[in-house]
């Protein structure tokens, strides 16, 4: 397959046109401006539709719309942004519609800056809008893992019917790399035979909702979406690893930060120190099991973030007291050096 | 042979509503799934449910339904209509939901000219939770979040939609309606008719503004209701066509 090289963002917006995507509905936002650019330019030559929305509460609400309508819908944005789509990505999950959603995280709070960061961890994985509900977060750390995940991530929201976001950064986001799209198949995937289409007079109404006044009936349909979401959490976990044998000192890191960490840890073995990698793919599910069972077998493990430390929370549950985990992290924009790293890799090995 | 001379829309579903005694949700709903028969597009419609007293809209129709959440109707119906544009869509809104929280997306769907019809009930009270004030409110009107009148000092004035969503370039098809009158009530089906053919015409934004009435809330009877919205809605919210471009190429 032919190589051509991209920059991340670009390179989101081509795999999602590639994953049949033909409804992308955003507002301007640093360091993510590039997929809408890509999708306006792009959208019209293959049929498809690009709109500017009036804000991003419109936009998750168009893409709402759309999903509902039965078709593959995404959008995207950064982190303040991210924030303004929370309302209608709960309204989503709660209405079960298979949908995309791309944040090229920024540092925050507020309008905070537009370098790179891993701050909206929690708002991600851990809800962010109301309600019980989950949403499949995906973190590739190379622009050829970012055009997989971005077709995987289509994928898994029409498998499952509920909204898949692809998480990165200003530096993923801006990185050029060389990348091959791969054939896309979709006719694996269910029927989407319960959206608004049009009844032709031929069905019942299909109604897309998320309101239930009683709550054992509200009850009822959390738990079923519950059990659908234990089944991802078995099944859907994505991970990579590097030097678990023998390593003295485990990092877990994801995206840009992963990047950096295998830098640090070749420096530790130019070093005489053993240390290894576990790089979270799916922030959700989390692949707590490896970092569990791993955790027995080394002396402790670092958690390196672009933030003052949101996902070593879960590494902590997911190690649950069996080795001490240690938390280094550079945030509002700033990025971890491979030195820095190393530094904190020797203190504890 | 007996001869049927009324009968339910077979657009509306069969179903009790749970609208209060007297509320003119449910006669515009009526017209609503009376038009749908007459145009015969039952097959081909989708409807965007608000949240406010129509929130369970979705459960009265018999074509497809989505609910929005509140005041983003005009949004979800964008992205209905971008993905099948063969489709009908309506949105069904209180003016709490268009003229307040959604707004913004009121407009912009306006000034794109999103080739949607937009059913927009006009009660001058926030309905559904407990009677606060709305944005089209009267100067003067006593409601639970204005219990010594709305004043202009304090809240302003009561916004009017139809005249301000007519200045823009994209709407096509602006009226304000009432149902107060049997007259008033055929008025308001020809102009739903006519907003939904503006649709199937591809002729661009259509909207019917309906004075409408909340007895509960308004604390009057379903009678003194429609002497209440004849004598201080009126005169602030004159019924008429504000905007009509069906009949050019657009
Ligand atoms: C985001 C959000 N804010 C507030 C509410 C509460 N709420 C429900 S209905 C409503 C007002 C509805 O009034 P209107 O649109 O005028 O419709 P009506 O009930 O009068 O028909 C409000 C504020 C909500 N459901 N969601
Ligand atoms: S509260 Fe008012 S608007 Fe709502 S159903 Fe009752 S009368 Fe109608």
């Amino acid at each position: 397959m032919d190589k051509v090289l991209m920059k991340g963002n670009e390179a989101i917006a081509e795999a999602a046109i590639r994953a049949n995507c033909r409804h992308f509905f955003g507002y301007p936002i640093t360091p993510q401006t590039e997929i809408s650019a890509y999708m306006a330019k792009r959208m019209s030559k293959v049929g498809g539709t690009f709109l500017q929305a009036e804000s991003e509460v419109a936009a998750i609400n168009m893409v709402y719309g759309a999903a509902g309508a039965g078709v593959r819908v995404m959008t995207s944005s950064s982190s303040p942004g991210i924030s303004l789509k929370m309302e209608g990505l709960s309204y989503i999950a709660g209405a079960d519609l298979p949908c995309v959603i791309v944040n090229i995280v920024r540092a925050g709070p507020g309008l905070g800056g537009i370098q790179p960061a891993q701050s909206d961890y929690f708002q991600a994985v851990k809800g962010g809008g109301h309600g019980d509900y989950r949403m499949i977060v995906i973190a590739p750390s190379s622009i050829q893992e970012t055009v997989d995940c971005t077709i995987d991530a289509f994928d898994l929201a029409d498998k499952y019917r509920m909204p898949v976001m692809l998480m990165g950064d200003g530096m993923l986001g801006q990185m050029m790399e060389p990348v091959s799209f791969p054939e896309v198949k979709t006719d694996h995937l269910p029927k989407k035979d319960w959206a608004t289409t049009g009844t032709k007079m031929k069905r019942k109404a299909n109604i897309i909702n998320s309101l239930y006044i009683h709550p054992e009936e509200l009850e009822e349909v959390i738990l079923k979406r519950e059990e659908k979401y234990n089944t991802i959490y078995e099944t859907e976990v994505k991970y990579h690893t590097e030097g678990l044998e023998n390593a003295d000192v485990v990092l877990v890191a994801y995206g840009t930060t992963a990047r950096i960490a295998k830098a640090a840890i070749a420096l530790a073995k130019q070093n005489g120190i053993k240390a290894g990698l576990i790089r979270p793919i799916t922030l959700w599910p989390f692949p707590t099991d490896i970092i569990a069972k791993t955790a027995p077998n080394v002396k402790c493990m670092i958690s390196v973030e672009m933030s003052t430390g949101q996902m070593v929370e879960d590494i902590r549950l997911a190690v649950n007291g069996v080795c001490p985990v240690h938390f280094y992290g550079r945030t509002g924009g700033a990025v971890p050096t491979p030195t820095a790293i190393f530094e904190q890799i020797r203190r504890y090995a | 042979m007996m001869e049927t001379i009324f009968e339910r829309p077979k657009a509306l579903a069969d179903v009790p509503f749970h609208y209060c005694p007297g509320c003119t949700h449910g006669i515009v709903h009526r017209l609503i799934a009376e038009v749908i028969d007459e145009l015969g597009i039952e097959g081909d419609t989708i409807g965007v449910a608000p949240v406010g007293c129509a929130v369970f809209a979705y459960n009265y129709f018999n074509c497809d339904m989505q609910e929005a959440a509140h005041g983003r109707a005009p949004a979800v119906a964008t992205g209905i209509k971008r993905a099948n544009p063969e489709n009908i869509i309506f949105t069904y809104q209180g003016d709490g939901d268009l003229a307040a929280i959604g707004t913004a997306e009121t407009v912009h769907a306006a000034t794109r000219s999103e080739n949607i019809t937009i059913i927009f009930l006009n009660n001058a009270i926030y309905g559904m939770t407990g009677g606060q004030m709305a944005p089209t409110s009267l100067v003067g009107q006593v409601t639970q979040t204005t219990p010594y009148g709305r004043k202009v000092e304090m809240q302003g004035y009561p916004i009017r939609m139809s005249e301000m969503l007519a200045t823009l370039e994209g709407s096509s098809f602006i009226k304000r309606c009432s149902v107060d009158s049997i007259k008033n009530i055929n008025d308001t089906r020809a102009s739903i008719k006519k907003a939904f053919q503006c649709q199937i015409d591809k002729k661009g934004f259509s909207m019917v503004e309906v004075l409408s009435t909340c007895p509960t809330n308004w604390g009057l009877s379903p009678a003194e209701s429609m002497d209440w919205l004849r004598d201080n809605m009126m005169p602030y919210y004159p019924l008429g066509v504000y905007k009509d471009v069906t009949g050019g190429d657009r």
